[in-house]
């Protein structure tokens, strides 16, 4: 089974930077693992720590964050606010036993879709080292 | 709160860019089972006239009202279909784009698996429309002035052309003087028109403009607000003469104890100046400035008896007690005009620059060929007994540019051409001299560039298809070593003078402007355009635009270009006189809202503020949120700890169902 086990990401990216840099990727046709699904927020501080609880309850097997490099913030400091929080609830999440390969922040700016390939490769590949994950499955809501 | 959802939804093929990797029928035949969906289809190309038409007849006809385009980025046409909407009578929020495209087809190669995401994209996207909510969009007054940063001739021709339609244009530049890069070229090519001769009248046309507010030697230090409303602080820093006063005739510059003793920046440090100076004669304002880090009064407290430059000045105009001012004033639009660096040729240490003095960068050897040179135009090497006119001439090519081992991959369009003409004018100048170019490939693109190219080759100069691994000294010589790869056979060249083509480069100090409006930069480093075919001049930031060199290398045309390109844009701003501001802003549900103030000290803008209000005859605090002060970053929605101040658009009841939507297993 763990041969055949393709993970599912969600991925939370800032419309400025990430969000861009993954487009860029797109135009310049570099190739990545289809496994991560994109959400667009505004900024990578508009992420609740709950989204990224949310993603594993609904079958997320890794997740990632993903923003401005520290200072390049379209809203001069939302990313530092979005690293804290992440920080936080990485640690939290370990210690309740989630394997940290699951969870990923990184910082790609609107100029590197090459970097953004790179950092699909790596959550993909380290989500799928960590295998299937289910133990914080709960019933799909209904909105 | 919405009335029952019937959504549409629109996957576009985009020609084949998205069929060819994604199963497009698939995809619209999955769309049409979730729920709330009404109509689903699909389209060559949606954002084409007849592709729109299809979303507005179904919004009248089905009586649609909410829409999923799936095609490409919403960074490319989430206006398009918004507007879309808005004509067919929708609220315009009412949309949903899934990145099928960018996102997927585009870098995704197998077609299972890339319509298995795009599935996925679409319901995710479903899930969020079915709960969006209408937005409306508010207008604030635009502040009728444009703030123009860098007096080069970008920002000069961008000053012109707005402050001649009638508004206010505040054009600050660091330096002492307008001008920039262009006043210290001889001629510029193809045409050879004097540089001078074709910018020095409009320096004076800025200077002495009605509606032009000139502030050279100062600095950008603050701007906050947005788009139509930026508050801007400069600081005027002190020249230690009142310009008032100053009548520009040059008495203190001749009779400073340092006069001839300072390198001028103006002639590349080749020609020298006094502590107290005019960049060169005919900058404007043609005031005198004293510089700070080496005026001996100034420095050291001491200049003589008394500094030479207060007893020589007639108009009695320096003032040692001069201070720094900040001005601050309001303005609707920015123009970013910053210019650029040239390479720093001492990165390339095999070509011997800075340690041979007869490697010159071609700017310096600009500096020699020019009337208002330190050699008055003369191409003279070396200084009284040892001083040569150069007969062995070479120029290097793509010092800087088009190499990665100095981290500079783009090519400075301007080295080819630059080149060619300095080469004319050497050869102008000392018609014996041999002078041949090193190149790896001639880039003659522009109108009349070719021609000229021609013309120099036909004049004598020799093109060598090669770049030199090195240049080093053997005697009164320096020897190129280099291999023509055209017939594969190296050589040793010796010459009197070597020149390197430098490239140019994103400005040292490009930081600050980045730290100040929010730019991003391209790979290359220089400033990043909103879109680099349909907003070439256009930023991020709303409000802000590019001109010049600051967004990438270009000659004076494209230069001037731009800058009338960047003039019409922040012109169409300013005479709307109207400007929308970001809708997708946060609000506050102040019945839940406890009144911490965590969101207060979380916002980046001061946009949220406590205030009391009455519930129930009970007098409580809560968050209010300044509409046209928040730039919706969602920051305060993120941090609030009972989910009372959300984000229009990106409610957690939004974003939890895309979450949804994309994390369950198939």
């Amino acid at each position: 089974m763990s041969e055949k086990f393709e993970p599912n990401i969600v991925a939370f990216l800032c419309n400025w930077c990430s969000y861009a840099g993954a487009d860029l990727a797109g135009t310049s046709r570099i190739q990545y693992p289809a496994n991560l699904k994109i959400i667009r927020v505004m900024c990578t501080g508009r992420v609740n720590p709950l989204f990224i609880v949310n993603a594993f309850q609904q079958g997320a097997d890794g997740v990632l964050v993903s923003g401005c490099h520290p200072g390049d913030c379209h809203y001069m400091e939302g990313n530092y606010y979005a690293r804290r929080r992440f920080s936080l609830i990485r640690e939290l999440l370990e210690y309740i036993g989630i394997d940290p390969r699951r969870i990923h922040m990184s910082w790609v700016s609107a100029s590197e879709g090459a970097k953004w390939k790179d950092v699909v490769e790596k959550v993909v590949a380290e989500a799928r080292e960590a295998g299937p994950f289910d133990q914080f499955r709960r019933n799909k809501i209904n909105w | 709160m919405n009335s029952k959802p019937k959504i549409g939804v629109y996957v576009c093929h985009c020609g084949i860019n998205i069929s060819k990797t994604v199963d497009v029928d698939a995809v619209t035949e999955y769309a049409s089972q979730l729920p709330g969906v009404k109509v689903a289809r699909n389209y060559s190309y949606m954002c084409s006239d007849p592709g729109q038409l299809l979303i507005k007849e179904d919004i009248k006809k089905q009586g649609l009202n909410r829409v999923v385009v799936a095609s490409c980025s919403p960074r490319m046409h989430e206006l398009t279909f918004r507007k879309a909407l808005a004509e067919a009578g929708l609220n315009p929020y009412y949309l949903e784009m899934a990145n099928l495209r960018e996102q997927c087809s585009w870098v995704h190669a197998d077609r299972e698996e890339a319509t298995a995401k795009a599935k996925k994209i679409v319901a995710s996207a479903v899930a969020k429309v079915r709960l969006l909510e209408p937005l409306e969009e508010k207008e604030v007054e635009v502040e009728p002035a444009t703030l123009i940063i860098g007096g080069g001739i970008a920002g000069i021709q961008a000053a012109l052309d707005i402050a001649n339609a009638g508004y206010k244009v505040f054009l600050v530049e660091k330096t002492p003087s307008l001008g920039g890069k262009m006043s210290k070229l001889d001629k510029t090519f193809p045409t050879l028109d004097c540089s001078a001769c074709i910018l020095t009248p409009k320096m004076v046309d800025v200077a002495s403009h009605p509606n032009i507010e000139l502030m050279t030697y100062s600095q950008v230090e603050e701007v906050t607000g947005y788009v139509g409303n930026f508050q801007v602080k400069v600081r005027k820093k002190a020249r230690f003469v009142d310009v008032d006063k100053c009548t520009g005739c040059g008495i203190c510059g001749e009779e400073c104890r340092l006069a001839g003793r300072i390198p001028n920046e103006f002639d590349e440090g080749m020609g020298k100046r006094g502590a107290i100076y005019l960049p060169f004669p005919q900058a404007v304002p043609a005031k005198y400035t004293i510089d700070p880090e080496r005026c001996l009064f100034l420095t050291r407290g001491k200049c003589g008896k008394s500094p030479k430059c207060v007893d020589a000045c007639p108009a009695g105009a320096i003032d040692f007690e001069q201070k720094d001012e900040i001005v601050e004033f309001k303005v609707g639009a920015i123009i970013v005009a910053t210019g650029y660096d040239v390479f720093d040729a001492t990165r390339k240490p095999e070509y011997g620059y800075g340690q041979y003095k007869n490697v010159l960068t071609a700017l310096e050897l600009e500096r020699l060929v020019s009337a208002s040179g330190p050699t008055g135009g003369q191409v003279v090497l070396g200084e009284g007994e040892s001083a040569f006119v150069p007969k062995e001439i070479a120029f290097i090519q793509c010092v800087g540019s088009r190499d990665k081992s100095v981290g500079n991959e783009y090519c400075s369009r301007v080295c080819c051409m630059y080149t060619a003409k300095l080469a004319h004018l050497v050869k102008e100048k000392i018609p014996e001299a041999n002078v041949r170019v090193y190149y790896m490939d001639v880039r003659a693109f522009g109108k009349g560039f070719e021609e000229f190219y021609d013309r120099v080759r036909r004049e004598g100069v020799r093109y060598i298809r090669g770049n030199p691994s090195e240049a080093f000294k053997r005697g009164d010589k320096l020897v190129i070593k280099a291999e023509d790869t055209l017939t594969a056979k190296t050589l040793e060249d010796e010459v009197d003078l070597v020149v390197l083509s430098v490239g140019l480069e994103p400005r040292k100090d490009a930081r600050e402007i980045i730290d100040l409006l929010r730019l991003s930069q391209s790979a290359d480093k220089f400033y990043l355009e909103a879109h680099p075919k349909l907003a070439p001049v256009d930023t991020a930031t709303d409000g802000v635009y590019l001109a010049g060199c600051a967004q990438g290398p270009k000659d004076i045309p494209d230069t001037v270009a731009q800058a009338k390109g960047a003039a019409s844009s922040a012109l169409i701003l300013l005479s709307s006189g109207k400007v929308k501001v970001q809708a997708q802003v946060s609000s506050v549900d102040e019945a839940t809202c406890r009144g911490c103030g965590y969101c207060v000290e979380i916002c980046p803008y001061g946009a949220i503020e406590l205030v009391t209000v009455n519930r129930f005859g009970h007098k409580v605090t809560v968050a209010r949120v300044n509409e046209a002060l928040c730039k919706g970053c969602g920051a305060c929605a993120a941090g609030c700890l009972s989910g009372s101040i959300q984000q229009k658009s990106f409610k957690d009841s939004q974003i939890l169902p895309q979450i949804a939507a994309l994390g369950v297993k198939q």
